[in-house]
């Protein structure tokens, strides 16, 4: 029977660690000590050496991403560390979790980073919705506050969002941080040359940054032997859908996706069979039941053609109908899509009106084609990954349940009603509020 | 009390560049007004220093500010498929019935707008609801009743 293995949100079952003593009683912030009496460069070989990878999607190695940040003799702006606390991709709740049980360890890692690539500006993008973790993470910083020594001249500025998934993409973020709409810019040139204010930017996930002080007490080398060698530590896992037990579970790297789901989230309701599962948030590649004995490892899951993403875990049963997905998930993306490139914008409308017309069995064969050409034509053609990654994740639900979309083409839709997303009514599909201007006869 | 200027001007210190105060500002005009009707854009811009035609290019790309008039009270239902693969639809129909409006509507007494929101990061918890922004999870069909109730208790 697999079972979790807590680093990250270590000791929150027994104590209320939102509280500063209780987070002190287990050693709280020691890690911080100890990191500040290493030179920041020494801070950045521990974590080199720990193979920590990004935990927002990327999976870039944060080491190496910290190495990036010129040194300060080499550029005088004000260097930044900013978080990435916007998590709105659909499957995964692991950053809500984690600032709201875990304020203080989030913080101790902000600090640790702010040391490691000399920083004295801490910016948290918290997402709009966000109301509960953003009230644990400023109560949990005015119990700081005073604290001169524990800051040592940092400050940290919970910043809020205002609904929009697109900010969770770091350079959007950066721009949205500035007070503008928030739009992705053209990379190069990357936040560690020129990010906030085009200043030298460290971007970091907020569960990325909740690992750093583990890993600072317990030294890189021993947290690398945690998980697996391509993907090492633990990873904060969002069980959803169709599942017993939803919720986070916090796991070494290489546990398989059916532990996951049947040690950890109980299985299946309802007597139901399991049909597929999203394993990295909803802009990833599908798998479908047989495939769930892959390892939860970036490796592993990119050898099956998909990714571990966000680890946004979602079950789906054998009532479900994969077009009806498809509209869901191409209707979030075409919601969420910036509008700077046209193949995201169009392409993103496309793919919902022709799913749509499939789901009500007035699509022909040609049509079948057109969407993933729409989907081919999207693909590589964007300036960030939303666009392809909605392609990819939409086709991969053509690609592996051909025979169910072939079944719309006569008569339409063989699941109906008995299907939960059957009509769901969507933000892009519901009577907007817009006030309607009276034109004169 | 200090005025919505004022608040909007120390917002804007806590910044390298005062524009970082943008959404924080239309955020303090948004609670102020109810919504973010023309003059609470032309606070807030006043304000920043901004012309009010920036903040409303900057308000109407986020989905949390309301650039029509709003209920006092706000249920937002998540749709996405999490929620939706255990019965969201449902839990968005019970409101429906008994607010009698549509999502995307305002109850005629002006007291409650009905509205769905994508994933709200809470979907091994589903359904998730938010009322007046505070989430309720597990939500079910047959809840909604005392929620709705709930609501218009508090006045
Ligand atoms: C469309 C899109 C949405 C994203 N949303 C998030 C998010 O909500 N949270 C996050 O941490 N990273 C998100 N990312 C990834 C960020 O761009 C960035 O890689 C990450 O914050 C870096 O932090 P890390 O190295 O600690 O993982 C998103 C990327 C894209 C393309
Ligand atoms: S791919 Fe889509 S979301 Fe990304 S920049 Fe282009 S239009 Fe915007
Ligand atoms: S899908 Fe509803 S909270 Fe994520």
């Amino acid at each position: 029977m697999a079972e979790q293995r807590l680093v990250v949100l270590q000791g929150a079952d027994e104590r209320d660690l939102t509280k500063l003593a209780e987070y002190r009683a287990i050693g709280g912030y020691d890690a911080l000590a100890k990191a500040r009496a290493l030179t920041p460069q020494a801070v950045i070989d521990e974590l080199l050496a720990s193979n920590l990878r990004g935990r927002g999607g990327a999976f870039f190695a944060t080491g190496r991403k910290w190495s990036f940040i010129p040194k300060p003799d080499q550029n005088p702006n004000p260097h930044y560390l900013v978080v990435n606390a916007d998590e709105s991709e659909p499957g995964s709740f692991k950053d809500n979790e984690i600032l709201s049980r875990v304020p203080h360890r989030f913080i101790e890692g902000c600090l640790i980073t702010a040391h490691a690539v000399e920083s004295k500006h801490v910016f948290v993008y918290i997402r709009g919705e966000y109301l509960g973790p953003f009230e644990a993470v400023r109560d949990a910083l005015e119990e700081i506050r005073e604290d001169d020594q524990l800051l040592g001249g940092v400050t940290i500025v919970v910043h809020r969002g205002a609904g929009a998934y697109i900010c969770g993409e770091e350079t959007a973020l950066l721009e949205s941080l500035e007070g503008k709409r928030g739009q992705p810019r053209s990379k190069p040139p990357f936040p560690a040359i020129s990010g906030l204010y085009a200043s030298p930017t460290v971007v970091n996930n907020v569960e990325t940054l909740a690992t750093v002080p583990p890993i600072v007490a317990m030294g890189g080398a021993a947290y690398a032997k945690l998980g697996v060698e391509s993907s090492t530590g633990t990873r904060v896992v969002s069980l959803s859908g169709n599942l017993v037990r939803g919720g986070n579970y916090e796991v070494a790297h290489g546990i398989t996706l059916r532990e996951l789901i049947y040690d950890l989230g109980g299985g299946v309701p309802d007597g139901r069979e399991l049909k597929a599962v999203i394993p990295g948030g909803s802009s990833t590649v599908i798998l479908t039941a047989e495939e769930i004995d892959v390892p939860y490892d970036y490796d592993a899951l990119a050898e099956v053609g998909t990714a571990m993403g966000s680890a946004g875990v979602i079950a789906i049963d054998d009532r479900c109908c994969m077009v009806q997905l498809g509209i869901r998930v191409s209707e979030f993306y075409e919601h969420e899509s910036c509008g700077k490139c046209t193949p995201c914008r169009e392409g993103t409308r496309w793919m919902t009106a022709i799913l749509r017309k499939l789901e009500a069995g007035e699509a022909s064969d040609s049509e079948l084609d057109l969407l993933l050409d729409v989907c081919d034509r999207i693909n590589g053609k964007c300036l960030c990954p939303l666009g392809e990654t909605a392609a990819m994740a939409v086709a991969s639900y053509v690609l592996k349940f051909r025979d169910e979309f072939l079944a719309h083409l006569d008569g339409g839709c063989p699941f109906g009603s008995q299907s939960p997303l059957d009509g769901v009514v969507a933000p892009v599909n519901q009577h907007t509020q817009s006030p309607v201007a009276e034109v004169p006869a | 009390m200090s005025t919505l200027y004022e608040e909007i001007r120390e917002l804007m210190a806590v910044y390298p560049e005062p524009r970082s105060a943008t959404l924080p500002a239309l955020r303090l005009a948004q609670e102020k007004h109810g919504w973010l009707s023309p003059e609470a854009l032309r606070e807030a811009a006043e304000g920043l220093g901004e012309t009010p035609a920036y903040c409303m290019a900057v308000a109407s790309f986020y989905d949390m500010f309301h650039l029509a008039p709003v209920g006092r009270h706000l249920v937002e239902v998540c749709t996405n498929v999490s929620c939706a693969l255990v019965g969201a639809q449902q839990v968005l129909e019970a409101f429906e019935r008994e607010l009698g409006v549509r999502p995307g509507e305002t109850t005629a007494d002006g007291e409650v707008t009905l509205r769905t929101v994508e994933c709200l990061g809470g979907c091994g918890w589903a359904t998730i609801v938010a009322l007046d922004h505070r989430y309720r999870t597990h939500v079910q069909p047959a809840d909604v009743g005392a929620i709705v109730e709930e609501l218009r208790a508090d006045g």
